[in-house]
């Protein structure tokens, strides 16, 4: 029996017109969509445009395109090549990822202990480790200049041993940049990491300890495959932020330490060249690319959220 | 699990005092009677009343709630509307996958980026309409724009956990598209609905670098206050308020684990 | 050009429904006709496409061609949320933020009822099933059983014409399952709602229903009331599927059948030439030895099976003397099922009887 073909399909239990459907899916995604593109997607791609453009005379941008600020990006100034910028990319990397590095170690243990908790205690711990995650990070940095100042007890202890001038705060300097680093982080890593702590399975830690020798076997054979997922999450989302950090670097660390954050900032702020701004957070989101391909590569994990 | 190891405890405790010692000197200081220097003078509340009588930081804690308030619940009404969007409608796979990347731009670019684009969008939209000369809006636009990824994720989370069985249930039993929405699926996204907003919320409040680039000179937040406060010279009021945001940070964890148990 | 259409007035008629997933074809060419006040049943493996003829009916699925009418209208274009026919899910979907009585009433608020007759039904719909105490409790504090008569309560509250029940046994521990299919019956036939259920599971569907339909590969093979379709199964699949059975390879010569077991004469003898047969095992007589006569195969016992109120028996039929090289059939092994019998020794010798009535000639085409 022939029957007519119709226009409708089902979806979820109601019949209707595809137009109808696509007409509403749009005006509930549309307005959200066209703010973020306008807002963002389309200014981050013009990032580009404006990174090959150049500075004008009073810090305005004249969109004459030259390769100039991808140069001056890899050391090629006025004055011929140097290395500081290579020093500032380097750095950030570098701060990154021992910021990480002390993280890890300092969140396995913390997370450990927790999970071994009671219930009832173990709620208390995590919302001690929770609340400095929401506690704003001027705050928690400028914070450490009251610790670290000058006549207080570890000032007093480092001038003792002679790292120090008598009367000298411990700051600005790395000992304190790294500290304020890791005092941030350190929530980001344990957080995630706890998740996956939480569902170790004891058994077969309980059966590593019997077969294996070493600590640290236990640790790489049993605990770390286990926790993986945990920990990617907790290096992705220390790591990438920590290399675009300025505030801590800027409270803390005082004009030797730029980091490419500081940099970007400066740019935008007294250096007024936007372009060669644009240009540095191009180099940033590259590296923030590259960094999170390497590490859902190597986690194995295909869906960060 | 019962053997109680030493070192790990140690290690746990000395990292929960690298969290807290920062926080607690803070304290200590905004109650210290000593205007400079960090030499203990005696207990005194002086700086507290200080503080409340200080037109800069009135200024700045309305401008960082109402900016927390307006963002949050604009990028609520707009994240929902584009979970719901995404999820609940036939898209094609391209389209889709378009989407998903728009919007999980925002969270996983680092901070710095999205100001820097925000600042440009802005210099460009300025040309067009003068509401976009920094300012009180502008810093509420910028919030809004990487709230709604945020609250975008919470509630599609929670749609996914949503059977579409139970939305075929509803029309079998006669429910119209308005009466299935209001009657079904509204309750049951309400808890995502409500923790992303309170996440937004929160992420607004705390926001440095954002608002740091998308602020103009009469709508300074909190954070940017006290940062410049480092720049030109501490006081301990600014310890008294970063005391009071200490301690409001901490009630607002525990009202959120409270109201988490009972979802 | 339009096949007959026999507008019955009241009932529920599926007309070459065909519905297609990307490639496969999950319905071809279904006709049904379900009668007004009866428990009907579609019954088949799991993938034959029963639930997706389920949900074309209450509308929840289109079908690519095809048309369904109920009391000779055209529901095809109708959505779930226009018709007369409510469902009980597999999972039962129960609303999880609403508690009982919500649940139950939402159909009727879903039509604007008022406050009293939503009341009124709904409390009488709760008491018939039971659900009285469980008014104010949500569905993550009910068990699996109650959650199934919230399920019930909810469709029928709206007095639909047709229920649909998908798989409604599935989700039940063994011993829940009979006292619910017996507790189906009861509500069914008090309450005169078509039923059209669908399940996999023969027994139930055999013992519960007054029509059933027997399914395979997106085509029905079989409509017919149980005795029917098991006694007189038209294709192979049928006949294995409601039951265990005998098929047996058969040509026929004149009046008489020729099997791999010998010579049969049938009281309904079969159009083809070659073709099967089949025979339940509790139609197999099991006689002495010594017995003669016609349609009678001596066997040997190879396994018994003693179930209390049955005695299952597994046989080879003794090899036959002339058998045509030429001859398609192996004879097999023979299931008998005896109910006279409680002890049979492995080995021995018996005598089958295979009462002429009870051959049945199969089609292998379906309907």
């Amino acid at each position: 029996m022939a029957s007519k073909k119709s226009d409708r399909i089902s979806w979820r239990g109601d019949v209707t017109k595809p137009l109808r459907l696509r007409l509403r899916g749009l005006g509930l995604t549309l307005p959200p969509l066209v703010w973020l593109t306008l807002l963002m997607t389309i200014p981050c791609l013009t990032l580009v445009a404006l990174a090959m453009a150049t500075r004008g005379q009073y810090g305005d941008v004249i969109w004459q395109f030259t390769g100039n600020n991808f140069r001056r990006l890899i050391g090629y100034s006025f004055f011929g090549w140097s290395a500081d910028n290579f020093y500032v990319l380097f750095r950030s990397l570098w701060m990154a990822a021992i910021t990480t590095i002390i993280c890890v170690a300092l969140a396995y243990p913390l997370t450990f202990h927790v999970v071994t908790r009671p219930p009832r205690t173990r709620v208390f711990w995590l919302i001690l480790i929770i609340i400095p995650f929401w506690t704003n990070v001027v705050v928690r940095t400028y914070a450490w200049l009251l610790v670290l100042g000058p006549n207080l007890p570890p000032a007093r202890l480092a001038a003792f041993f002679g790292l120090i001038p008598e009367g000298a705060a411990l700051y600005p300097g790395q000992f304190a940049v790294y500290l304020g680093m890791v005092s941030t982080f350190l929530p980001f890593m344990a957080l995630p990491l706890y998740a996956s702590v939480e569902r170790l399975n004891w058994d077969l830690l309980e059966a590593a300890r019997d077969l294996y020798a070493s600590r640290f076997q236990v640790f790489t054979k049993a605990i770390l495959p286990q926790t993986k997922p945990g920990l990617a999450v907790g290096i992705i989302v220390t790591f990438v932020p920590a290399m675009a950090m300025f505030v801590v670097t800027d409270i803390l660390g005082g004009a030797k330490f730029m980091l490419i954050g500081n940099l970007i900032q400066q740019q935008f702020t007294q250096a007024r060249n936007w372009p060669y701004g644009a240009a540095l957070s191009l180099a940033l989101m590259v590296m923030t690319l590259i960094s999170m391909a390497i590490f859902r590569r190597r986690s194995g994990l295909r869906n960060l959220s | 699990m019962d053997k109680k190891r030493p070192l790990v405890a140690l290690v746990a405790i000395l990292s929960l005092a690298l969290l807290y010692i920062p926080s607690i000197a803070v304290a200590i200081f905004s109650v210290n009677n000593s205007r400079y220097g960090l030499a203990w003078r005696g207990f005194t509340l002086d700086w507290y009343k200080l503080l409340l009588q200080n037109e800069y930081i009135h200024q700045a804690t309305i401008n960082s709630l109402i900016l927390a308030v307006v963002s949050t619940i604009a990028s609520t009404i707009l994240g929902t509307a584009l979970a719901l969007g995404l999820d609940r409608y036939p898209w094609p796979k391209t389209l889709h996958r378009f989407f998903d990347i728009s919007i999980n731009i925002p969270i996983v670019v680092p901070d710095i980026i999205m100001a820097v684009s925000l600042t440009l969008a802005f210099s460009f939209l300025r040309v067009i309409t003068p509401i976009f000369e920094l300012s009180l809006i502008t810093l509420i636009i910028g919030h809004v724009t990487f709230q709604i990824s945020f609250v975008t994720l919470v509630v599609r989370s929670r749609l996914a956990s949503l059977n579409q069985e139970t939305d075929e249930a509803a029309r079998d039993l006669f429910a119209s598209d308005f009466y299935l929405f209001r009657r079904v699926t509204l309750p049951l996204i309400t808890p995502g609905v409500l923790a992303g907003a309170m996440l937004a919320f929160t992420l607004s409040l705390d926001d440095f670098i954002i608002s740091f680039f998308t602020h103009g000179p009469d709508s300074v937040t909190l954070p940017i206050f006290i940062y410049a406060s480092i720049k030109r010279g501490l006081t301990p009021e600014i310890h008294a308020l970063s005391t009071l945001m200490l301690l409001f940070t901490v009630v607002l964890v525990v009202i959120a684990e409270r109201l988490s148990r009972k979802f | 050009m339009t096949s007959q259409i026999d507008f019955v007035d009241r009932g529920l008629l599926v007309r070459e429904v065909s519905k297609n997933f990307g490639p496969t074809a999950v319905l071809n060419v279904v006709n049904l006709d379900v009668r007004q006040g009866e428990f009907f049943t579609l019954l088949g493996p799991s993938g034959c496409g029963k639930t997706t003829l389920l949900r074309i009916i209450a509308g929840l699925e289109l079908p690519d061609t095809g048309k369904v009418f109920l009391d000779g209208q055209d529901i095809t274009p109708l959505p779930a949320s226009k018709r007369q026919i409510n469902t009980v899910f597999q999972s039962y979907a129960l609303f999880p933020h609403l508690n009982t009585y919500e649940n139950v009433a939402f159909g009727l608020k879903a039509r604007r009822f008022s406050h009293q007759d939503v009341a009124e039904r709904v409390g009488r719909y709760l008491e018939m099933l039971s659900l009285g105490d469980l008014e104010k409790r949500y569905p993550h504090q009910l068990s699996g059983g109650q959650k199934q008569r919230v399920a019930l309560a909810r469709a029928l509250v709206n007095e639909p014409q047709i229920l649909l029940l998908d798989e409604p046994m599935s989700a039940l521990d063994a011993h829940l399952r009979a006292r619910v299919q017996a507790d189906l019956r009861r509500l069914q036939r008090e309450l005169g709602t078509t039923f059209i259920m669908v399940t996999h599971d023969q027994e139930e569907a055999m013992m519960i229903s007054d029509h059933l339909a027997v399914m395979n590969d997106g085509q029905v093979l079989q409509i017919g009331p149980p005795r029917d379709v098991y006694t007189k199964p038209t294709n192979q699949f049928v006949a294995e599927f409601l039951g265990a059975t005998n098929i047996l390879s058969a040509v026929r010569h004149g009046d008489r059948v020729m099997t791999g077991l010998g010579d049969f004469m049938m009281q309904h003898p079969p159009d083809w030439v070659k073709g099967s047969l089949t025979i339940r095992p509790e139609h197999i007589e099991v006689e002495r030895p010594d017995a003669f006569g016609a349609n009678r195969v001596k066997a040997q016992v190879c396994e018994t099976l003693y179930s209390g109120a049955a005695l299952d028996l597994l046989l080879e039929p003794e090899p036959l003397p002339n058998l045509d090289p030429d001859f398609p059939i192996k004879p097999g092994q023979v299931k008998v099922r005896t109910y006279t019998h409680d002890h049979i020794d492995r080995g021995e010798y018996v005598n089958l009887y295979f009462p002429p009535s009870h051959l049945v000639a199969l089609n292998d085409k379906p309907i």
